[in-house]
């Protein structure tokens, strides 16, 4: 091979290494950016009062004047809207008066049976009764008339009352619509029942998911299948054009325009996200429970793993002969390396759960032991490979003073091996902490409150890798939860990070006073 | 004068030809004060005795069948060609050769009228009462105080003020203390060379041995530092049974009293060591002394 050709292999092996790093490096960043940025937003947002009220009632947090003046203030910015409302069901309202009046007469003309039947139904429809009440009552007339065995007498009325309501019923069904859609945006309007979901009693918490209903208000979002040759085709009206002529027409544009005094966008810092627990499915407040069941479980499964694998690493370096029992366990243990996480799974709920029994349910301690056992072939391995490289003169300067086989490796071989140990734990530690598989079988719900350390050992709990999991493919509502999801990732990406710093702290600490 | 002394040395053969002349003289005078260069060797107690003593790694006989008293108070040398079996006899002393799997012995080999080789002796004990000095230095990566500190600690000793005197009377025996008196908390793995050799010579002192093994303990260090770890066992000398395996014949003559000649696991020539170096009985050992082989 002459010069030329190996100072061209050089640089190509150069450019090789270069290229990967750099692939590694983009795929890092094509990963975690948006990990980073819309996680952050779970934690950092422009939250409306909606959330402040939220943070207020379900969590006790924030001042009661400062949440009593702003919902005056944004009353007094909403009230035009409820205004508008009013005045377009009262004119509706109106529209069916005429139908009223006709019944009246008859009834007045008939008297008798009748006449006390359509007074009793009409006193239902007084002056305060909701458009959808009035409408109920003339479809009960309405089919009380048809009822009459002499029912072609009153075939007028029935026409009227036929009439009027169809025009009206139509009206408020787009008014329906409408209300729907304000609903979403600024919580239950003033009149309405209190509703049963947690997540109605608000409107949107935070700005974006505000500006996302705003949208959803202004305008009319349909499918238009009337070309049958092809899929079905979306299409946009404004609401505004469904009004035209009444008083709700100007309700749109006054939305649109007051939209921030309605819901007052601040930038929060919403640190409770991490101490917090959620309300509703993960509608409202943190992650608490779930960060806090991903600790318990990473440190139980330490707990279990890092004494039996140095243990077993010491064993199998300092003790063991090197006999073809040891070796086939050696084999063994790389290939439980191996093994997928799933039927460590399987293997935590056949065995600690119906088989020994630890707890009745899924739990914590359950859930430790799987992840033990998982991690443990890693912890082993690097263990063993942290004792190996420890130089052989230091044993035998400790054999030669007089100490005897255990005191050397308690005293001089595990100090020294603890940093490579320590890597090994913390690679294991964030496997530990993010893998799922383990844990459905054996600890982790969907739901829960968090739980103390005692209860850790007969109590299952969620945890931040199951709860993504379980976020994006079983929640009924997760577009409207997506930044709780990248929260919890973020969350997850950021403790197991955390983990490793710490961790490479202590090691550079301990080397460098290895190293002297 | 001292290039005399090197010339003597470094040209053996020429000093041989002049058996008595002034060579010897030389020697004498560079040699430890109270070192008695005729003294025979039957006339001394035996610390260590070898009994047909032989070593075997599997079935490599190393240690041949090897007989040899070793004087109390005494710096023995062993000297020989690579691979001879001069550090697996001195590691069978205190039993170092145990670490190694394939490793037996055959024969006695005798401390204090006592088989070192007996099931019944503790080695732990044992190696507490026969100290080892390694070809290169091994401190822990422990501060300097821990280093000298460990085996009195291994011993059970917890009382800060006396392990303090340990270890300041064991870096003084070793001549260190002076230098690291201000910096015992720094990593003993921060001094150079010399100094790392001084402070396991102090490690090994401070557990209060009776012998001191020494396996080419200079071997990784320069001139200087190797003088000083000579001064040291000069010093030792008469308070401690010294055994030092040595590639540097200059070395031998220089500290030991008496000296070993080996030769693929035999022992050729024993006895004084300026008697040794000066009119050697055995062809072999002339041939080795004066640079014809090994
Ligand atoms: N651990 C071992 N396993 C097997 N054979 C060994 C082992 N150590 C040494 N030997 C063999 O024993 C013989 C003596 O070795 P030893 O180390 O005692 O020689 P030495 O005189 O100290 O040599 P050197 O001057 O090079 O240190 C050699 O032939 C060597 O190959
Ligand atoms: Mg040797």
């Amino acid at each position: 091979m002459n010069l030329h050709t190996r100072k061209l292999l050089d640089r190509s092996f150069t450019a090789a290494g270069f290229f990967a790093i750099v692939m590694m490096a983009c795929a890092l960043i094509l990963i975690l950016y948006p990990i980073i940025s819309r996680g952050l937003g779970a934690y950092i947002f422009r939250a409306t009062c909606e959330h402040r009220r939220v943070q207020f009632e379900e969590f006790q947090a924030g001042s009661r004047q400062e949440i009593e003046r702003e919902a005056a203030e944004i009353a007094a910015v909403r009230q035009p809207v409820f205004d508008m409302i009013a005045a377009h069901e009262k004119d509706l309202k109106a529209e069916l008066q005429e139908a009223f009046d006709q019944v009246r007469a008859l009834a007045a003309a008939e008297g008798g049976f009748l006449q006390r039947s359509l007074e009793r139904r009409l006193k239902r429809a007084h002056a305060d009764a909701s458009l959808e009440e009035c409408l109920a009552v003339l479809s009960d007339i309405r089919e009380s008339l048809k009822g009459q065995y002499d029912h072609e007498r009153f075939i007028g009325v029935i026409g009227v009352i036929t009439e009027r309501k169809q025009r009206v019923e139509q009206a408020a069904g787009k008014l329906s619509d409408m209300k729907h859609a304000l609903r979403d945006l600024l919580g239950p309007l003033p009149g309405d029942r209190r509703p049963e979901l947690l997540r109605s009693h608000y409107g949107q918490t935070r700005w974006d998911r505000s500006l996302h209903y705003l949208d959803k208000f202004l305008y009319r979002y349909d499918w238009d299948y009337t070309n049958a040759e092809n899929t079905g085709v979306k299409t946009r009206t404004p609401r505004a054009d469904e009004f035209r002529g009444t008083d709700l027409e100007p309700a749109f544009g006054y939305v649109r325009d007051n939209i921030e005094a309605m819901m007052q966008p601040r930038l929060t810092f919403y640190w409770r996200f991490l101490t917090t627990d959620s309300r509703d499915a993960h509608f409202f407040g943190g992650i608490w429970p779930e960060v806090l069941g991903t600790f318990y479980l990473t440190i139980g499964a330490m707990l279990f793993a890092i004494p039996m694998g140095v243990i077993a690493a010491i064993y199998l370096c300092e003790y063991a002969r090197p006999t073809k029992t040891v070796s086939l366990l050696r084999s063994c243990m790389s290939t439980l390396a191996g093994v997928p996480s799933i039927v460590f799974g399987l293997f935590g709920l056949a065995f600690f759960l119906n088989t020994v029994g630890v707890s009745d349910s899924k739990s914590v301690l359950a859930g430790s032991l799987t992840l033990a056992l998982m991690i443990l072939p890693t912890v082993i391995r690097a263990s063993e490979e942290a004792i190996l490289a420890v130089p052989f003169t230091y044993k035998e300067a400790a054999l030669g003073l007089g100490a005897g086989r255990w005191r050397t490796v308690l005293t001089v071989i595990l100090p020294a091996a603890l940093p490579g140990i320590l890597t090994g734990i913390v690679i294991s530690m964030g496997r530990a902490a993010g893998e799922t598989a383990p844990i459905i079988f054996t600890a982790a719900v969907s739901v829960g409150l968090a739980i103390s350390p005692l209860q850790a050992l007969d109590s299952p709990t969620p945890a931040l890798p199951w709860n993504i999991y379980n976020l994006c493919t079983e929640h009924e509502a997760v577009d409207e939860i997506r930044h709780v999801q990248f929260g919890m990732v973020f969350t997850l990406v950021a403790l197991v990070l955390a983990l490793n710093i710490i961790a490479i702290a202590l090691r550079a600490r301990i080397s460098r006073k290895l190293r002297g | 004068m001292s290039t005399a002394v090197d010339a003597a040395l470094t040209h053996p053969d020429e000093s041989t030809q002049q058996p008595g002349d002034s060579g010897i003289t030389m020697h004498r005078m560079k040699s430890f004060a109270g070192r008695d260069d005729h003294t025979g060797l039957e006339t001394l107690e035996a610390h260590v005795q070898a009994r047909n003593f032989s070593i075997f790694y599997g079935d490599n006989e190393a240690v041949r069948s090897l007989s040899m008293d070793i004087p109390r108070s005494r710096v023995t040398a062993i000297i020989g060609p690579s691979g001879c079996g001069k550090s697996t006899f001195l590691r069978a002393v205190n039993r170092m050769n145990d670490l190694i799997p394939r490793c037996h012995t055959n024969g006695e080999l005798m401390f204090d009228e006592e088989n070192v080789y007996d099931p019944m002796v503790d080695v732990v004990q044992l190696r507490q009462r026969i100290g080892m000095v390694f070809q290169k230095p091994n401190p822990f990566p422990k501060s300097i105080f821990d280093n000298v500190a460990y085996g009195p600690r291994l011993q059970g000793e917890r009382n800060r003020g006396r392990l303090a005197d340990i270890v300041e009377r064991s870096l003084r025996g070793a001549v260190l203390w002076d230098e690291v008196k201000d910096r015992l908390h720094d990593n003993a793995l921060g001094l150079s060379g010399g100094p790392q050799q001084r402070m396991c010579l102090a490690r090994a002192l401070a557990v209060n041995p009776e012998i001191l093994l020494m396996d080419e303990p200079t071997s990784a260090l320069d001139p200087r530092s190797t003088a000083s770890i000579e001064a040291l066992i000069g010093q030792l000398r008469g308070d401690y049974t010294i055994i030092i395996v040595t590639h540097n014949m200059q070395q031998a003559a220089r500290v030991s009293d008496f000296t070993a000649f080996m030769y693929e696991g035999l022992l050729i020539e024993y006895g004084n060591t300026t008697k040794l170096f000066t009119n050697p009985a055995n062809k072999q050992t002339e041939d080795y002394i004066t640079g014809r082989f090994g």
